[in-house]
């Protein structure tokens, strides 16, 4: 039942179960607070968020005060809520008081400084000035990892960090030691921690306590430009900021989006941002007897262009790589299938996935969101932990309600959630779809079931196989639930796959896919080989392949090439992704590409005209809109969901049998996963640390 | 009070005897499923009991193991309380003085300030033979007996400097004082003796039914002067 309030003398209806402090926000007034965040727990405990509700004695803590337990008043007048009486204004400035009296003046060498909750709201409600003249606390440094960098004499014991890491990390290693002024924050025996998603504490963090260990001191939040743009680390397409100074990424930070990731980010989005700036192709590059010299644009062009122009059509390949972007894939695509090749594919892992089934085969139908309705799901060689590390925290953010059965087939892994490991390959996923196991029961019986399967299923030889079964499960589990294709789940790894598959970039009639293009190669059967920034094949079965590497990182693929276009990375380029959802976003140009880098797009126009078929597209909108007749769902911008259900259908009935071999897994190193990750120095540090921890007990035992 | 750390030298491994073991497995039980961690002060106490008083890290790092917790959680809970002792504390005795109101007006500080002489300067300090550390707590709970001391589980109370002495050299032996007060009154009876209810008339019986007397009394004498006067009025007639 709807309370009716009045704040601040407007009267209001709060809807039950709120908070005083949720009802003064949605009613327009601001409450200061340090503990209390929307997606953590409340804690009540830095008091800034007191008002003063008629009745009641004291100030009270709006955060943890339920419009619900508020009693009525004696004559049935609603419940006046007053938040800018002189009580109020006190008991805000005595809490500030209290919280700088042993809070360092040390906002000139602050890396927060600028951005800072406690130097914004000692602005607007503290005092003027200092009564405190005692020796202030100061807290030892404490080592959380090597991205979070520590000064706890500044820590104002807010306990969100440990909140976070507890409840949506999952990884129970931060905790408040001692009490009272001796409080601190710290990890068991300063071990640090290892999470996918640890650095989320410092944006949690209301002062300069904890701030990011690699951009330290390097530059202040007024002096940098902020984009609002998209990650394509990961298949989830997280919304991001990135922050540049010049034509330097320095930093890039979450964006609040409740659709995709909430307002969290993996360290592997956040702190791949100096691997832009190292390893970088800044000029093209052509082979000469043996060895890459630097080339002019004209240069490259033309030996490119007279090596397209000159091999007949089925002697062409094409592989495009796990980072390109919807606009130069298309690009690509309509010149390949203009100079006649077939021999084209998106799919650089070999997965089994076939856009011509429908949309609904190869994407994640029940959306992010969608996690949150969900009863059961049954994840099918998939570690999402490492995957998707944001996805896995709504999953992890579902379990925590209750009510939500997990199980594995597939490699055993720790997801941070209490997960049934039903078995290792598709035998068990066998058991399951004939209803054999009793986890087919769980399915039937669930409200909601969702079935997830991973490339490391999809990607098999007999990934064709997998993927039939898999959607059978889905299509069985969803029988009469009215849940159309959401409970069939693809969960991609990489930010390109979806816009590929969207664009229907797969081998044509009697093309080669990916693994057929290499073995060509390597057997001479392939003159020439363009690489849009595919990086994960092995490059040493190429045999004597002409190979053109088009991309922003001196990789795999640019090693071996023979000419070498230099493209933008995602933050250089107004590019159209498509996360594992389906939904389409796009990226915005927050800095310029390194020295005579172009955008990708723009560099097959210039190639097609070199291979003797011009592109009739001269800026980007002419090419979107022909994009748009190509692959029209990439129009819609920012939908997901509501896909047609006969693309499961389809793939349930593709046939095929079935190896017994258990799902591997596709992401061993989860800082280590693409081009961009591999030239960051940051990346690899955290992944050498989290060799020598996971080599540790080992050694132990 | 000052940080609350694990000591730097800690032995390499803890295991509950079995006696321990197997009450803490009952303890474990008495709670209900999933709820296992609400045993972990009560196992952190035997713990630190079967460690001689002190609480290593070992120690916490098994009872987060037993219960399921993480281990961090553990070492909140063990530096929260100060009840834990995190590092090693005197063989013979751990000296608790209460330094709270009652206490420290009655003379806590001269007690203090024995334990400074012959334990250690500071507190949590061993003294030089190991046998002895004090520290200063909050109320302890005897303040009519101020001031007191707390060592193991038996607080000792009515103390002066010299008693104190006379406690430490008694533990130093082996041979401690009986808890209690140490000026030999029970609990906390009037010091120097029973001031009211002195009579001996109270304690041998003779008064027993003696608020009758006073009534027999009164309704006699009442009868008496109702005879008075109804003979009075006769005469009057």
């Amino acid at each position: 039942m709807p309370k009716q309030l009045i704040i601040d003398g407007k009267a209001f209806e709060a809807e039950d179960g709120i908070t005083v402090l949720q009802a003064c926000e949605q009613a327009g007034v601001e409450i200061p607070r340090f503990c209390y965040h929307e997606r953590l727990t409340i804690a009540g405990n830095c008091r800034m968020c007191l008002v003063e509700v008629q009745g009641m004695p004291k100030p009270v803590a709006s955060c943890a005060m339920g419009v619900s337990d508020l009693p009525p008043n004696r004559d049935g007048t609603p419940k006046q809520i007053m938040t800018r009486t002189p009580m109020v204004k006190k008991a805000r400035e005595g809490v500030m008081e209290f919280l700088l009296v042993n809070h360092p003046l040390d906002c000139p060498i602050c890396d927060q400084g600028g951005e800072c909750d406690l130097q914004d709201q000692a602005m607007a409600y503290g005092s003027g000035g200092s009564r405190y003249d005692e020796n202030k606390r100061a807290v030892e440094e404490k080592y959380l990892g090597p991205l979070i960098k520590t000064a706890m004499t500044r820590c104002i014991q807010c306990t969100r960090c440990v909140r976070f890491m507890t409840e949506i990390a999952g990884v129970e290693e931060l905790g408040a030691i001692g009490r009272g002024e001796d409080m601190e924050i710290t990890t068991y025996l300063e071990r640090g921690m290892i999470s996918e998603m640890s650095a989320n504490v410092v944006d949690l963090c209301p002062v300069g306590a904890l701030t990011h260990r690699p951009w330290a001191f390097s530059a202040r939040p007024w002096e940098m430009r902020k984009t609002e743009s998209i990650d394509v680390m990961d298949g989830v397409g997280s919304s991001i900021r990135i922050d540049a100074r010049g034509s330097e990424v320095m930093r890039i930070l979450p964006r609040n989006n409740d659709l995709v990731n909430e307002e969290w980010i993996s360290d592997k989005t956040r702190h791949v941002a100096d691997g832009l700036r190292t390893q970088r192709l800044d000029q093209p590059y052509v082979r000469r007897n043996g060895r890459l010299e630097p080339a002019s644009w004209d240069e490259a062009l033309a030996a490119a262009g007279m090596r397209l122009k000159d091999t007949p059509s089925q002697r062409i390949g094409t592989i495009v790589g796990d980072l390109a972007g919807a606009e130069e894939m298309f690009a690509l695509a309509d010149l390949m299938g203009r100079l006649g090749s077939r021999n084209i594919d998106c799919r650089q892992d070999g997965a089994k996935l076939d856009p011509a089934l429908g949309r609904a085969s190869y994407v994640f139908n029940a959306t992010i969101e969608g996690i949150e309705k969900a009863d059961a799901i049954l994840l099918v060689g998939t570690n999402p932990r490492l995957e998707a590390a944001v996805l896995n925290s709504r999953i992890r953010k579902r379990w925590r309600q209750g009510g939500l059965k997990v199980g594995l087939i597939g490699a055993p892994v720790d997801l941070t959630y209490a997960c049934e490991h039903l078995g290792a390959g598709p035998q068990t996923l066998v058991e399951v779809a004939e209803g054999r196991h009793p986890f087919a029961k769980v399915l039937a019986e669930a409200k909601h079931p969702l079935v997830i399967v991973g490339q490391a299923a999809a990607r098999r030889a007999d990934g064709a196989a997998v993927l039939a079964t898999v959607a059978k499960i889905a299509l069985a589990a969803s029988q009469g639930k009215d849940m159309g294709a959401t409970a069939f789940n693809v969960l991609h790894t990489v930010g390109g796959r979806v816009a590929g598959l969207d664009l229907g970039i797969v081998p044509g009639e009697g093309g080669m896919d990916t693994g057929g293009m290499v073995a060509a190669a390597g057997a001479g059967k392939l003159g020439v080989l363009f690489l849009l920034g595919a990086d994960e094949i092995d490059m040493t079965k190429l045999g004597s392949a002409f190979v053109i590497y088009l991309g922003s990182h001196g990789d795999a693929g640019a090693h071996r090439a023979d000419v070498i276009l230099p493209g933008a990375a995602y933050t250089e380029k107004s590019a159209t992704y498509v996360n594992t959802e389906g939904r389409v976003q796009m990226t915005h140009k927050a800095a310029f590409p390194p020295g005579a880098a172009k955008e990708d797009w723009t560099i097959v126009r210039a190639l097609s005209e070199q291979a003797g078929n011009k592109l009739p597209y001269d800026n980007v909108t002419v090419l979107r809109k022909a994009m748009y007749e190509k692959a029209p769902r990439l129009a819609w911008m920012a939908g997901a969901g509501a896909e047609n259900v006969s693309g499961v259908e389809k793939a349930a009935a593709r046939g095929g049998q079935m190896a017994n071999d258990a799902f591997g897994a596709v992401i061993t190193d989860f800082y280590l996963t693409n081009p961009i990750a591999r030239a960051s120095a940051v990346m690899a540090e955290l992944s050498a640390i989290k060799r020598n921890a996971a080599a540790r007990p080992a050694a132990a035992e | 009070m000052s940080n609350r750390r694990f000591h730097p030298e800690q032995p390499a491994n803890f295991a509950f005897n079995a006696e321990n073991e197997a009450w803490a497995r009952a303890t474990i039980a008495k709670y209900p499923p999933g709820r296992q961690a609400s045993a972990v002060i009560p196992l952190l106490m035997r713990a630190q009991e079967q460690c001689n008083g002190w609480l290593p890290e070992p120690a916490c790092k098994l009872v987060a193991h037993m219960l399921g917790m993480a281990e961090i959680r553990v070492y909140e809970v063990a530096t929260f309380y100060t009840q834990f002792q995190l590092s090693p504390v005197g063989s013979k005795a751990h000296v608790q003085v209460c330094g709270t109101t009652p206490c420290m007006l009655r003379g806590a500080e001269a007690i203090r300030d024995v334990c400074k002489r012959r334990i250690h300067d500071e507190p949590f300090h061993l003294s030089a033979d190991g046998a002895f550390s004090w520290e200063e707590v909050e109320c302890a709970g005897t303040c009519a007996n101020a001031p007191m001391v707390q060592i193991a589980k038996d607080t000792y109370e009515d103390l002066t400097p010299e008693l104190m002495d006379r406690l430490l050299d008694g533990f130093a032996k082996g041979q401690p004082p009986k808890p209690g007060s140490q000026t030999g009154r029970t609990a906390s009876a009037p010091a120097g003796g029973t001031t009211t209810l002195k009579e001996a008339a109270l304690y041998d019986g003779s008064t027993v039914g003696g608020w009758r007397v006073k009534f027999d009394e009164r309704i006699a004498k009442a009868d008496a002067a109702a005879a008075a006067a109804a003979a009075a009025s006769a005469e009057k007639k």
